[in-house]
């Protein structure tokens, strides 16, 4: 038995309930789409189910959907809890409200860092427990029967003995007068029905119709759309600006200037655009530092010792005693986030305060910073989140990048009516937010007995969390929580200041931890002419999960079975956000000498395994998007500027590149953890192991490029 | 200047510069946002709509060359091809974030008409003109097979 902590008020299941007769009310409505959930009146926190009198229930879901599946992974807890059918749950996206929808694990309401199963395990399904109980309560009170005789399954309430059942619909209005339950049970794993299920339709519909409303796609009365000039350089300023001719264009309404650069309102995108082209512009400022000189620095700062991020035993002896001493510098590019779905994001002002419409992933954030820019309060900033075009941490940013834009646009013009800000892909590219440049030096020694004796790493980049002279667990994750057993360690890291914005990327610090440490470790392993598996494993003697993943991979990828001619494997294995996930990569030479990316086997355990087919898509998905800066991607400065502003020269993965994607799931009764970026970090080091394989060359620079393969 | 044209069987008539890429004459002027915008360079085949039958990338088309042509749109796009992929990408969950499907399924229509029983080369070459950031690759494949197959049950039906 557990106690009710995050279960529905009574009070809310009394409206919810109240309004099912006329049919849930919802808070606005764009081309018929649901946008947001009954947010009408007083309504309590928790507000997560909805049961209307025609038998929908109605799922309110606290985290963005980018893509991850989330609006299926929450509605399984509570359409597990609650008995409910599948067919019956439509799902909303949750309106800002911090109190109400926060994210447990971090206080806001923010949807990152892979913890929306996490936070959401017990919450959800207490409401969806609690929702259940109190229909339980209103059959019995209506059959008069005890609740022991009473079961439900599939959305019905059934009176066992006499085979009398109710659906949830016929019970709402009566399940509303009842009192909150003070005690609730969980269900045993052992019971579950639709958690852990094969596979489940997705809850996040309109995406094969063109019907699904992104950002891009809201239309208000009289909107107008704006498209911004941004300054050339990082921290570049307006020096001064001539819009006469962006004036005289047809259809542009007005330009104004914010901090951010110069807006060109129109009455529709192309006028804005061609707007915004018109203008003539001078900046001044800004850094001309080009990415050679920043990797120049660092890897001068990599020589000097760092702020200890982790240390155990002595490293210099170890070393001084070795048998041998391998040393290796990784260099790691910025590389931008490129959703496809451009940022934008779409503002009107109302007579109580403002309300927005865009795929937000902050909402606590974004309500603060915006309501900063008019001086009301963050209570007073409605937001209607809608899908997002993905994100992979783009989207959310603690200053609120383009939703405060489009804030100080609307605040400069002052004009009445609504105004969508659209930023094009080379707005997009060049808008920074990058993941930021890294040198790692790692240092290791093996001993006469091949041993792994001592580990060193210093990694040096800009902090995403702003530490200054403190670590910043972003920057070291990966590194300094190495799985693997060695007696001296010491891992560093050196925190510097570019102009570049910064910001996580799809798993963050393991991006580029995961690459060092599993390429590093391979290279030992064959240093001491061992397996790199069973080299691996013998370093994890205490690591159960780590092991179970690698195993698990490697027997399912045949790991010692031999290669046709001209294939090779690699193999690596990391955890991130609670997440182990091992990975067998095998590549193909192919006839002008490159290689192809042919297969990939995955085995991931993220604890009890809720919706399995979310699991092994967000691990395709995790797998190819970690592919695009392994083969291709990055952003390089050239004088402060960034080379790649689209998709023709920021190379990502295609279809001819993907590579065939099994995906085996560890069994496991342990709390849920996330899949959304652990899938990400795993494959560039197991290719690139498998790249060594093949050539006898390692990879030590990002992304390998044109040498290895064909864009 | 006023351009007419026939969009998903109808005729459609629009008044803006002739220069407007087809992409933001449907978007902005026609209020039809299933064609969706990914990088206005005919870079990631978001934007493809059928234009005279073929697949086109419409933020590279100026609405001129447009007119007194045919195009359709995933609105618009009712075929046996597209039904059948439709259902092979909700049994498949083919889609993620779903941002980029229009443009695969408008493309793999135009794909399977071409090639009922495509090969995987074949879906190499005519589907990595449109990228999928979440990298839904491998499903998009095997819906177009899936499809493929279903269509070709149907035939013999
Ligand atoms: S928007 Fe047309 S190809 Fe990308
Ligand atoms: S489903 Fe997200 S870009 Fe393709």
């Amino acid at each position: 038995m557990m106690s009710t902590q995050a279960g529905l008020s009574r009070r809310l299941f009394l409206i919810r309930s109240a309004q099912a007769g006329a049919g849930l009310t919802l808070g606005m409505s764009i081309s018929g789409q649901l946008l947001a959930a009954g947010e009408t009146g007083d309504f309590e926190p928790n507000a997560f189910v909805a049961i209307q009198a025609d038998n929908t229930i109605v799922i309110t879901i606290k985290h963005l959907e980018m893509g991850q599946g989330t609006f299926t992974g929450l509605a399984t807890l509570i359409a597990e809890e609650l008995d409910a059918d599948w067919s019956q749950i439509k799902t909303v996206g949750a309106p800002a409200n911090t109190k109400k929808y926060a994210n447990l694990a971090m206080g806001l309401q923010l949807t990152g860092g892979s913890t929306a199963i996490a936070n959401s395990y017990t919450q959800m399904r207490e409401a969806g427990a609690t929702a259940k109980a109190m229909l339980l309560a209103a059959a019995a009170e209506r059959w008069k029967q005890p609740l022991s005789s009473l079961a439900v399954k599939s959305g019905k309430v059934i009176h066992t003995a006499s085979g009398r059942q109710a659906s949830f619909g016929e019970l709402a209005a009566a399940a509303a007068t009842q009192a909150m339950p003070k005690k609730i049970t969980l269900k045993d794993p052992s019971e579950f029905v639709l958690i852990g299920k094969a596979k489940l339709s997705r809850k996040d519909s309109g995406k094969t119709d063109g019907t699904a409303i992104f950002t891009q796609d809201v239309q208000l009365p009289n909107m107008l759309t704006a498209v911004v000039a941004h300054p050339p350089l990082f921290g570049a300023t307006l020096k001064s600006v001539d819009a006469s001719q962006a004036k005289a264009l047809p259809g542009v309404k007005a330009v104004v200037q914010i901090p951010s650069g110069v807006a060109v309102l129109a009455e529709s995108f192309w006028q804005a655009k061609k707007g915004r082209d018109a203008l003539k512009l001078q900046w001044t400022g800004g850094s001309e530092r080009s990415s050679a000189d920043i990797i120049a620095d660092y890897k001068k700062l990599a020589e000097k010792p760092g702020l200890s991020a982790a240390k155990k035993g002595s490293v210099a002896p170890a070393l001084a005693s070795a048998k041998h001493v391998l040393e290796a510098e990784f260099e790691f590019p910025f590389l931008a986030h490129a959703a496809m779905e451009p940022m934008n994001c779409a503002l009107q002002k109302t007579k109580s305060g403002v309300e927005m419409w865009y795929g937000c992933q902050g909402q606590s954030w974004d309500q603060q910073n915006v309501a900063k820019v008019f001086g009301i309060a963050p209570e007073q900033i409605t937001i209607n989140t809608l899908y997002a075009g993905g994100s992979f941490g783009r989207r959310a940013t603690t200053l609120s990048d383009y939703p405060v834009e489009l804030a100080e646009i609307v605040k400069a013009w002052g004009g009445p009516a609504p105004v969508k800000l659209v930023w094009t892909r080379e707005d997009d590219t060049l808008s920074g937010y990058y993941r930021p440049m890294y040198v790692h030096k790692v240092t290791a020694a093996l001993s006469a007995s091949g041993e792994l004796s001592a580990w060193q790493q210093r990694i040096v980049g800009q902090s995403i969390m702003g530490a200054g002279k403190s670590v910043d667990h972003t920057s070291v994750e990966g590194a300094s929580n190495l799985p693997y057993a060695i007696p001296n360690l010491s891992v560093e890291a050196h925190n510097t200041q570019e102009a570049v914005p910064i910001s996580w990327w799809r798993s963050v610090g393991s991006t580029h931890t995961a690459y060092a440490v599993e390429t590093f470790i391979d290279e030992l392993a064959h240093k001491a002419e061992r397996d790199p598996v069973e080299f691996r494993l013998a370093l994890l003697k205490d690591e159960p999960r780590y092991q179970g993943v690698l195993k698990l991979a490697a027997n399912k990828a045949q790991w010692s079975k031999p290669l046709p001619e001209g294939h090779f494997r690699g193999v690596a294995l990391h955890k991130s956000f609670g997440t182990y996930v091992a990975q067998v990569a095998e590549i193909a030479a192919q006839k002008d000498g490159r290689f192809k990316v042919v297969k990939v086997t995955c085995a991931v355990d993220c604890g009890v395994a809720v919706n399995p087919d979310v699991i092994a898509a967000q691990m395709e998905g995790g797998i190819g998007f970690g592919l695009s800066p392994l083969m291709f991607s990055e952003i390089t400065l050239k004088d402060g500027k960034p080379e790649q502003r689209n998709f023709d020269a920021y190379k990502v993965l295609r279809m001819r590149h993907m590579p065939e994607v099994s995906v085996h799931i560890v069994p496991s009764a342990e709390a849920p953890t996330g899949v959304g970026e652990p899938g990400t970090p795993v494959i560039a080091p197991a290719v690139a192991n498998a790249l060594f394989a093949a050539t006898g060359k390692r990879l030590r620079k990002l992304p390998a490029g044109g040498e290895y393969f064909t864009a | 200047m006023a351009i007419n044209f026939t969009l998903n069987g109808k005729p459609a008539e629009v008044d803006v510069a002739p220069d407007t890429p087809l992409l933001w004459v449907l978007r902005d002027e026609l209020k039809m946002t299933g064609t969706k915008f990914g990088c206005g360079i005919a870079q990631c085949g978001a934007c493809t709509v059928h234009f005279n039958g073929n697949a086109m990338r419409s933020c590279s088309l100026p609405v001129q060359a447009v007119a007194g042509q045919s195009v359709t749109t995933i609105e618009g796009e009712h075929s046996p091809e597209a039904k059948a992929l439709q259902t092979a990408w909700e049994e498949l969950a083919v889609y993620q974030c779903g941002y980029c499907q229009s443009g695969q399924l408008m493309s793999a229509v135009k794909l399977l008409r071409d090639k009922p029983k495509p090969s995987d080369e074949d879906i190499d070459q005519f589907m990595s003109g449109n990228i999928c950031r979440c990298s839904t690759y491998q499903r998009i494949r095997a819906g177009i097979k899936q499809a493929a197959s279903s269509l070709a049950t149907e035939v013999v039906a």
